[in-house]
Parts: structure tokens; sequence; C-alpha cells
């Protein structure tokens, strides 16, 4: 195992725990502070446990030795006295603890809310490149090491400094020589401890690595179970399971090993320690040396005793610390991921012509829509009206630099027109639908839409004028009315029965147990393929949009059902611009215009027959003499 | 702790029962040095008597090595104990799985099996290890020191005999206060977590209907009632430290008073009362100790239940010790079919199925969105059980069949395709681990698979990614389709397998099909007529029932639904042919 991988405090994990810091003290300023003074006072009590023991012993329990008739008055004087330290320690204890509680879980909550807030203003790069596994691993591992380092490790470790300072203090008062023999043992302790936790350290991150491939060879393999089964192949895959398994037991064994033996070796230290004082304690006091009475020793010692019980807790605290600031560090740099940029200023707005026949504003929906366009320079705004005349000019696009997916790619789609795209996996086909909502912007070239360069017309409402079903049905938890409700929030009952009988789903859905208050949940796992694919075009349908774009949309939809499906779009489009990207060439057969994409060029373009008539990929894709993949 | 998961200790039992009696050495070693400090300090120190503070001290050094020792192999062997029986709580989970039927498949997610085997198994872990290791240190680390308080002060261990009852009593009652909030926690925890993978997941439609907005205030409320509910539940556990404080500082005190009169009276040492004090410490941190732990399990408790859920999980289907082990052909017969997915008294997913295929035929099935094409043929290799009626193979009920033989003859590419992280030879070999590159080859030809791999620059020993996301969708399913050959099996069921093949190729597959494996019957979904039009029959499925069943020819004449879903696709096409 390389260094690399020990866990170690860098300039990082320092940034990391410093900004950690702000969040506690930018909401809780008053609250840490008065933490922070309760922990102090309640480490005085409990120091004062031994600390006062002393006292009490040689000023007011010793003199009395041997009297008549004792005089306990002083004792209890000096007993209550303690005894209201102890109850101040006591209520500070109370007050911090349940303060820590709502200052860590309202850190968490900031922590958890803004981390959300920031997804959303994520690009859509942003998801394609990162699995979701490790994002939600920000969520829930991350944030939960986050909880046990504010909740436990910051007052632990706070408390535990403060006594060892305490300690210190005193022990150096009462003797500075044997305090130098402390100072040594600290070095030793210090030492031992960044070894051992440097062991456990680096196997918790094997641990992590190990555990991570037996949840990636878990994952795979209970997704495809039923291929599993199909295959008789449980034995094999038992088999490799269990090798993967051994190799976390290992190393979750040695990762515990090392973390619960730094406790029995401190622990020992400390002893070892307390005989070293006393040893030479003795001896100075007998020769004579550092002016040390015997008395001093024997409360120097008691000091001894309970001087190593901090470094334990701190040294217990690291490795939780250590896995939280890593945890904080992965956190923040998904916060301090770029937000997708939208500077556009033309936006959508409802539009009805007035008598004069000039596009006006309004606030009703009145299936017109328009793009209001600010001008800077004169203060003047233009409305045009949105028709869905979409134009790409000389576009060119790569996900990477060194890897273009789109070529030169001029296309006009005229309004109400149908186009449609076609070409094989990689051709480009979905790419293009993702440059026109801009959830990529192109390298070269431009869009523009209704003449306005997109790149003006703030995202937003570049996004709602745009309908988009793809092919991956995404459904949320929640009921079926609620899903479809999601294209429009404000829709009526009506109207979410009226989009779903338009894509052909009310028949399926009454057909379930509660019809449209069938609780959907992971993504509509009860429902088929098929059946989601006609959610998300009842959900989009009752959007309404200007503009639509169907990404295989009725892939898995039976050719009959698409046909019905169709016809119902088709009427609510009539007028629109749509755009198709279907596998099925019987899909798109009624296009105004095809494009066939290959490499990320059009290699034809024109209707059905046209196409047909040329004879060349479109033909040959339509006569099945070339595979679509 | 659950009695039934804790079987799953096995072979780490040794580890498990040694650590407590590690630990209790450990204590002992613990308890004996505040003694010999004490002794220490009162005789060796106050008397200026270094060869007794010498031989003491290595003496006290000598018993620090013994707890060391003790202790850290402890230590070890908790950790091992526990990892141990976290990993085999892994393969318990893992092996059931295995043994799951389709039908228990249903019951779980994926998401859900995998936090069962990760952050459940993490929790019991964890719970376990600090269980042997606690658990056995708090009893006896109490008894022993208060035998010790005994011999020193009686009045003070009757005073610390009534203290355990109390503060044990106060702290278990604060856990179990604690106990139903923290469940509530976890349960809005994963609904927490559930909304972020879906927001994750659906990211381009939460943009595309510009729904950011909304879903930072569904996100904002779900987030703040963990919250308030998580507050609450800490809340009460916070009172913890105060209490067990307050005690400690409480018996402090009564003990200053109690020893320092006896100290004056000259019952006691100053030495004495120190010590006194130590153990009265480790016997309230002990308790403290067994809340600790106490929370712990509970907290292990419901990720208990969760593991238990799927190690409890019957499976539906079990094997005959005296099942059939031999198929003899590829016949099948369903008779009277009715099935549920719900099991008898559910909605009826197939309505008295009736069929008859004799060995060797091509059977065409076609039917529209959830007309239960996939749901017919699913009970040929018994991936679920008939729920009235019966399916036979061979003339034999699929039930009396061993089910790995079963499975061994009747191989089905389904709808959903998955390949594995691997090579495609590893890939195609799940058909048959023994096969040999030629044979594996040989199947590839068939599917049709051959020419693209050897277009591949690693040709089959090309790696296949998780879900087999870099070939594309036609090529995925003639890899499939090679690796279901490769099983050589008396039936092949083809669900929906070449749609995104050309139909050029399909028709090769076809071909192939007819002529490499006459014998084997061969039942194909489609919804492309012409992968279909030349079966030896069709079966048009709708709604649950056989709509229609005869050769192209014939349903032409007689059945709609074929005759207008193969003029919808046909009309046009058929021009240009």
């Amino acid at each position: 195992m390389s260094k690399q991988e020990k866990p170690r405090i860098n300039a990082g994990t320092i940034k990391t725990a410093k900004r950690l810091l702000r969040y506690v003290t930018g909401t809780y300023k008053v609250q840490f502070i008065v933490v922070i003074f309760c922990i102090l006072m309640s480490s005085v009590a409990s120091i004062s446990v031994s600390l006062s023991l002393k006292y009490l012993l040689d000023d007011y329990i010793i003199p009395l030795i041997g009297q008549e008739n004792p005089n306990y008055s002083e004792l209890y004087m000096a007993l209550t006295v303690l005894g209201i330290i102890f109850l101040l320690g006591v209520i500070a204890t109370f007050v911090y603890s349940r303060m820590m509680v709502v200052i860590g879980q309202g850190v968490l909550k900031r922590v958890r809310d803004e981390m959300f807030e920031h997804m959303q203003k994520l690009p859509i790069r942003y998801f394609d490149q990162n699995t979701t596994g490790s994002i939600m691993s920000l969520y829930t591992n991350d944030t939960d090491t986050l909880r046990q380092m504010i909740n436990q490790s910051i007052p632990q470790v706070l408390m535990s400094a403060f006594t060892i300072v305490v300690t210190f203090i005193s022990m150096l008062m009462l003797s500075p020589i044997l305090t130098a023999l402390a100072v040594l043992m600290i070095v030793v302790m210090t030492f031992v401890s960044k070894v051992v936790a440097g062991n456990s350290g680096k196997y918790f991150i094997r641990q992590q690595v190990d555990l991570a491939a037996v949840t990636g060879f878990a994952e795979e393999r209970m997704n495809g179970q039923r291929v599993v089964k199909v295959f008789n192949h449980e034995k094999i895959s038992e088999k490799e399971f269990d090798e993967l398994n051994e190799k976390l037991f290992e190393s979750a064994a040695n990762a515990h090993t090392f973390a619960s033996i730094m406790g029995p070796i401190i622990g020992n230290l400390g002893n070892l320690q307390f005989v070293l004082t006393a040893v030479l304690g003795g001896f100075l006091s007998v020769a004579g040396i550092g002016n040390m009475t015997l008395g001093t020793i024997a409360s120097y010692l008691q000091f001894t005793k309970s001087f190593t019980q901090p470094f334990m807790q701190i040294a217990q605290q690291f490795n939780s610390i250590i896995m939280a600031l890593a945890g904080a560090e992965r956190i923040f740099n998904m916060m301090d991921e770029e937000p997708e940029k939208d500077e556009g200023y033309v936006t959508l707005v409802n539009a009805k012509k007035d008598a004069d026949g000039n596009i006006v504003e309004c606030r009703e929906r009145t299936g017109m829509w328009a793009w209001k366009h600010p001008h800077q320079a004169d203060g003047t705004i233009t409305y045009t009206e949105l028709k869905g005349d979409v134009r790409f000019y000389d576009m060119t696009f790569g996900y990477t630099p060194d890897h273009m997916v789109l070529h030169d790619l001029t296309l006009y789609a005229k309004p109400g027109q149908k186009l449609a795209f076609v070409g094989s996996t990689g051709a480009g086909k979905t790419t293009i639908t993702n440059l026109i909502n801009r959830f990529y912007d192109v390298d070269d070239g431009k869009i523009r839409y209704d003449d306005i360069n997109i790149n003006k017309i703030k995202k937003a409402d570049l996004r709602r004028s745009l309908g988009i079903v793809l092919q991956d049905t995404h459904l949320f938890t929640g009921t079926i009315k609620e899903n479809i409700r999601y294209g429009k929030l404000d829709a009526t009952d009506e109207e979410v029965v009226n989009a779903a009988k338009l894509a052909h789903a009310d028949g399926f859905i009454r057909m379930l147990p509660n019809g449209y208050d069938t609780h959907l949940s992971g993504d509509g796992e009860e429902l088929s393929q098929g059946q989601r694919q006609l959610l998300a075009i009842a959900r989009a349908a009752i959007a309404d949009p200007p503009v639509l774009i169907l990404d295989e949309a009725t892939s898995s939809i039976d050719t009959r059902t698409e046909s019905i499906v169709q016809k119902g779009m088709d009427n609510l489009m009539k007028g629109r611009t749509v755009f198709v990207i279907a596998h099925r060439l019987s899909t798109i057969r009624n296009s105004d215009a095809i494009m066939v994409l290959e490499h990320g060029r059009i290699i034809e373009r024109g209707t059905h027959e046209e196409l047909l008539a040329l004879k060349g990929t479109y033909y040959q894709l339509y006569t099945g003499k070339l595979e679509l993949s | 702790m659950n009695k039934k998961l804790l079987r799953s200790v096995r072979e780490y039992k040794r580890q498990s029962f040694l650590t407590p009696v590690l630990v209790a050495l450990e204590v002992l070693m613990e308890v004996l040095i505040p003694l010999l400090m004490a002794n220490i300090i009162d005789v060796g120190i106050m008397n200026g008597d270094m060869s007794y503070i010498m031989k003491m001290g290595l003496l006290l050094v000598l018993m620090a090595m013994v707890a060391l020792f003790f202790g850290a192999k402890a230590g070890q062997l908790a950790a091992i104990a526990s990892a141990g029986y976290a990993k085999n709580l892994r393969h318990d989970i893992f092996y059931k799985i295995q043994d799951f039927s389709f039908g228990n498949i249903d019951h779980f997610s994926t998401p859900g099996l995998v936090t069962r085997l990760t952050t459940d198994i993490t929790n019991v872990q964890m719970a376990y290890m600090f269980t042997i290791r606690l658990l056995a240190r708090a009893p006896i680390m109490i008894v022993l020191s208060l035998i010790m308080t005994m011999t020193i002060s009686m009045p003070i261990a009757i005073m610390m005999l009534i203290t355990i009852p109390i503060l044990g009593g106060a702290l278990i009652f604060i856990a179990k206060k604690a106990h139903p909030h923290f469940i509530q926690v976890f349960d809005e925890y994963d609904i927490l977590n559930n909304s972020v993978q879906e927001n994750v997941n659906a990211a381009r439609v939460v943009k595309a209907y510009v729904r950011e907005d909304y879903e930072n205030e569904k996100f904002g409320k779900i987030s703040t009632v963990v919250f308030n509910l998580f507050t609450r539940a800490e809340k009460i556990v916070a009172w913890n430290s105060p209490v067990m404080q307050f005690t400690v500082y409480t018996v402090v005190i009564v003990m200053v008073l109690i020893g320092g009169e006896s100290i004056i009276r000259g019952t006691m040492l100053t030495g004495e009362l120190t010590s006194v004090i130590v153990y009265a410490l480790q016997i309230l941190m002990s308790l403290m100790m067994v809340s600790f732990v106490f929370v712990m399990i509970m907290i292990a408790e419901a990720s208990t239940d969760r593991i238990s859920e799927v190690l409890d999980e019957v499976p539906e289907m079990v094997d005959v010790e005296t099942a059939e082990k031999e198929v003899a052909n590829g016949d099948i017969d369903f008779e009277h079919v009715n099935f549920s997915y719900s099991g008898k008294g559910g909605n009826l997913s197939l309505k008295d199925v009736n069929l008859h295929i004799k060995s060797g035929q091509i059977i065409g099935v076609i039917g529209g969105t959830g007309s239960a094409k996939s749901t017919l043929v699913q009970l040929i290799p018994r991936l679920y059980d008939v729920t009235e009626g019966c399916v036979k193979v061979g003339g034999v009920d699929v039930r009396d069949y061993n089910l790995k033989a079963l499975r061994d003859q009747v191989s089905m590419v389904l709808q959903k395709n998955v390949l594995f992280t691997g090579s495609i030879y590893e890939n195609i070999r799940w058909g048959d681990e023994n096969a040999t590159d030629e044979e594996v080859q040989r199947v590839c030809r068939l599917a049709q698979a051959d020419s693209f791999i050897q277009e591949f620059p690693a040709k089959y020993d090309t790696m296949i990614v998780e879900g087999g996301n870099n070939v594309s969708g036609g090529q995925k399913q003639r890899l499939c389709i090679a690796r279901a050959l490769l099983k050589k099996p008396k039936i092949l069921i083809l669900d929906d397998s070449t749609s995104a093949v050309d139909t050029k190729t399909d028709a090769l597959i076809r071909q192939a099909f007819r002529e490499e494996i006459p014998d084997t019957t061969k039942i194909i979904i489609a919804q492309r007529i012409s992968s279909v039009e030349d079966a030896d029959m069709i079966i048009v499925m709708d709604d649950g029932e056989i709509n229609g069943i005869g050769t192209s020819e014939e349903l032409l004449k007689t059945n709609d639904i074929y005759r207008e879903v193969y003029e919808s696709q046909m009309k046009g096409g058929a021009d240009n042919e």
C-alpha cells in the first residue's frame, strides 16, 4: 500500500475543516460561543473531581484527623462550593448537549439543502459524468460521517483538549521536572497513536475500496438476477461474490483491529508513565532534588492517572474526523462545481393580438406565445411570436474536445413541420436535441429559434417552450395523477385525464387498482416499459408545449398502440414543430422531412417518398437491408 | 439482537466467545492496577520506600503488559468476529437471493438489497463488535469494582448498589424513549435519499420541465422533516450526559462525606478514598457504556429487521429431490392456464390459455403492450408458477422437473437484456462455462454476432462494461442470443430480442436457427411482423388471452388484430420491395 493512501492532514484538509467550521459559526455564531463556554464550564466541573480531592483531603479532612469533636462545618462549606461547581457543570453539559443537537442537525440540513439546490443548477454534463451511486453517496455516507463528527468529535475533542491543558498546568505547578517526563510520554503517545491510526486509516480506506467492489458486483448481479436465473448461473455468482467478500472481511478486520487496540495501547502507556513517574519522583525526593515533598508527588501521581484519558479520547476520534473531513471535501467539491451558465435575457410570455394586430403580452394562456426581447441599447421591448422555427447553422459539437460528435450541421425546421432524425447509435441524434434545449452548448456555429440566437433566450424559458419525451422514462414517487401533472402543475383532474386519453394511457390506468391515484414508487417499477412511456407522453401532452421533441419516445410501445398515440399527438401538435427520433421507421414515415445521420453528418434529407426514390441509405434501412443499432 | 440472525456468526463463534473472556482478564488487570497505584502512593511514596516502589512498579508494568496483551487481543478478536459475522451475513443474503424465484425478486428492489448488503450490515457489524467487547466489560467491571469497594468501605458499596439500578434505569429509559423516534428518522431518511436519487436519475426531466424550484421545495420539505425528527430524537439522547454527570457528582460528594468522616475517625486511609472514587467512576462509566451499546443495538435493530426480511423470504420454488432430471424433447403444452402475479384471487394476467407446441416448431408470438406475451413464455422455464392449470415441457409438468435441469434445456433471451462486466468470451460462456473458443465462435456466427466482434480490436477478448453499454442495442441483442444458443437447449425463447437488429440480419438469424438447430423448439416474441411471418404457428395475444392461432396466411384471413398490425407495417414497405 502506497504512502498516499494513508490519511493525513494537509493544507486541503485544513481548508475543508475551516469551511466546515464556517457552516457552524455562520448560522449559529451565538450558540456556538455558548456551546464552547458550556464545554469549558463542564470540563472545569469534571476536572474538579480530581483537582479538588487533594485540597479537600489536605485542607479539610486530614487536619481533623484525631480531633475529639471535629468541626465539619468548613468541610461542608467546601463541599457546598464544589456542589455548586458540579451543578453548574451539569447545567452546562445539558445546555451544550442540546445545543449541539440543533447546531449539528442544522448544519447538516443546510449542507443537504445547499447541496441539493446546487445540484439542480448543475449542467447535465455533471450528471452524465458522475454515477448515481457516487452522487448519492454524498447525501448518505458523507453526510452521515459529518453528523458523527459535529455531534461527537467536536465536543469530545474540545473537552479533551481543555482537560489536557488544565491538567498539564496543574502538573507543571506541582513539579516541572516530573512534567518533563509527562511531555516525553506525550511525544511517545502521539507517535504511537499516529502509527496505529495511520495503519487503521490505511485499512479503513482499503475497506471502503473493497466495500465498493462488493457493492458494485452485487448491484450488477442483482440487476441481472433474472439472467442469472435463466442461465443457472447462481453457483458461479456465489463463488465470485465469496472472493470479493473475503477481501472485504480481511480489510475490515484489520481496520477495526487497529482501531480497537488504540485504547489499550494508550491506556497502558499511561500506566507505564505512572510507574516511571513514581520511580523518578521517589528517587528525586529521596535524593532531595527539586525540592519535592512526598505529598507533592502523591498528588502529582493522582493527575498522572487521569492524564492519559483525554489523549485516548482524542485518538479515538481521529479516524472519524479524518473520514468526515474526506467526506466534507467531496461534498464541497460538488458544491464548487460550476453551475449551468445562463446569460439569456429573452423570455417567453403568453401573448395575444390586439385590435391592431400587434402582439401584446397577457397573463392568461391563449395558445399563443411570444418572445419578449428587451433591447439594451434603447430600452425598448419587442415581441416576436413563437412559431417554432428552428435553424442550425454550421453546428459542430463534441462532448469532449478530442471527439466531435456533430460536424457542420445545418438544418431548418419550419414552423408546423414534423422533422425526423434517423441513424445508428452514436450518429448524433440525441445530441441534437441536447443542443436545442441547451443541455449542452454548441462549440461552433449557432442555433436560431424564431430568428433569435438561443444563447440569448433564458434557459428556463427556452426549455419551457420545448416539450421533450425521452427514451429512458423517469417517473417520480407519487401518484399517477401527480406524475402526469408534472408537465403542468396547476392542471385540473380533467386535464390530466384528457392528456392520459391522448397518450392512450387512460385505458391501462383505469385497470389499476387505484386508477389515477395509484402510487408509483422507484421510477414506476410496477409498470411495464411501454406503460411508462405512455405516461411520459401524457406528461408532455399536458404541458401543451409549442415545440415537441420525441426521442425514441415510443420505442417500447407496440406498433398498433403507437399509431393511436401518434394520431393523438399529431392532433395536439397541429401547426407546431415536432422533432422525432426513432428507431422504428414506421414511426417517422409521415414526417415532413427526414434527416439521415451518420457519424455526425446529415447524409440524406427529404420526405419519406423522396428518400425512397433516392435509393440510398434510407431506402436500405427501410427495406431492411441495413441495421440500425 | 435477533437470535436467528446470530446463527450467521458460525465459524466466528470461537472469537466471539473468547473476546469476553479476554476482556474479563483485561478488566481484572484494570481493577487491580488502581489498587497497586494506591499502594505505591500510600506505602511507597509516603514512606519514601524506593525498593517498594521499584518492586510494585515492576509488578504494575508487568500487569500493564498483561492488560495490554489481553486488551489488544480482545480488540483483534472482536474485530475479526464482527467482520466475520458481517461477511457471513453478506454471504447469506447473496446466497439467499440466488435462491429467489422471479416472484421473490419482484418483492425487493435492487437499491433496497444493496442497502441491506452495505449500510445495514455495517450497522449490525458495529453493534456486534461493541456488544461482545463492551457488554462483557461492563458487568465484570461493575462486579469487580463493587467487590473492591466493599473491601474498603461497606457504606460506600451500599450506596453504589443503590445508585446502579437508578442510573441504569434512567439511561435505559432515555434509550427506550428515543428508539421510536430514531425508527421514524430512518424511514424519513429513506424518503430523502429516494428523492435525491430520483432527481439525479431524472435530471433531464427536471430541467426539461424547468422544475428545479419545484424539486427544491419538495426536497426542502422532506429535509425539514428529517431535521425536526432527528433533532427531537437526539435531544432525548442528549439527556444522557447531564444525567450521567449529575449522578457521578452526587456520588463523589456523598463519598467524600462518608469517606472523609471515616478518614477522620481513622477507619479509612486517604489513598483508599481516592481508590474508592476511581472504582465508583469505573462503575458509572460502565453503565454509560451499556447505555451506549444499548442505543447502538436499537439502531441496529431496524437494520436487523431489514436483513431478516430478506433471509426470511421463502423461495417460491423449491427443488424436489425426486424431481425429473431429463427433458425428453421440446414439446410444450399449456392446459387451462390461469396466471396472476399476485397469486390466487389476484388480477389474472393470463386467462384460460391452451396451447400445444411440437418439438422443433418455430412459434411466433405477437400482441400489444400489456397483452401478456412475456408472461406467457416465462411460464415455460418456470420463472413463475401457474396459478391454475399446468404447463408441460416434454410431456412432464414443469413443476415436476429439477429446476436446473429444466432451465438448462429451456434457454431464454429476456426482453431486458443484460450483459455483465467481463470479456465477450466470458459473457457468452454464461451459456456453458466449459465451452471451447471454437464453440463460442460458432454460436456467435449463428447469432450473426461474429462479424462485428471481428471488427473490435480485441475481438472476442473485448471487455464489456457494466450493463453492456459499450456495444449497440442490436449488437447486445445478438450477443445475448449467442449466449442462449451456447446452452444447446431443447427450447429457445426470444422475448422481443431482435427489435434492434435489422430485418436482414434478423432473417439470417432465423435461417440459422432453422438449419442448425432444427430439433429445438423456437418461440419468438416480436413487434415486427417480418420476424414471425414465416413461423410454423403464430399466436396473437390480446389482454391475457389467445386471440388467434395459425400461420400468417390463416391469421390474415381470420384475425383482425393480426391483419391490422400487418397492414400498418407492410403498407408502403411492401410496395418498394
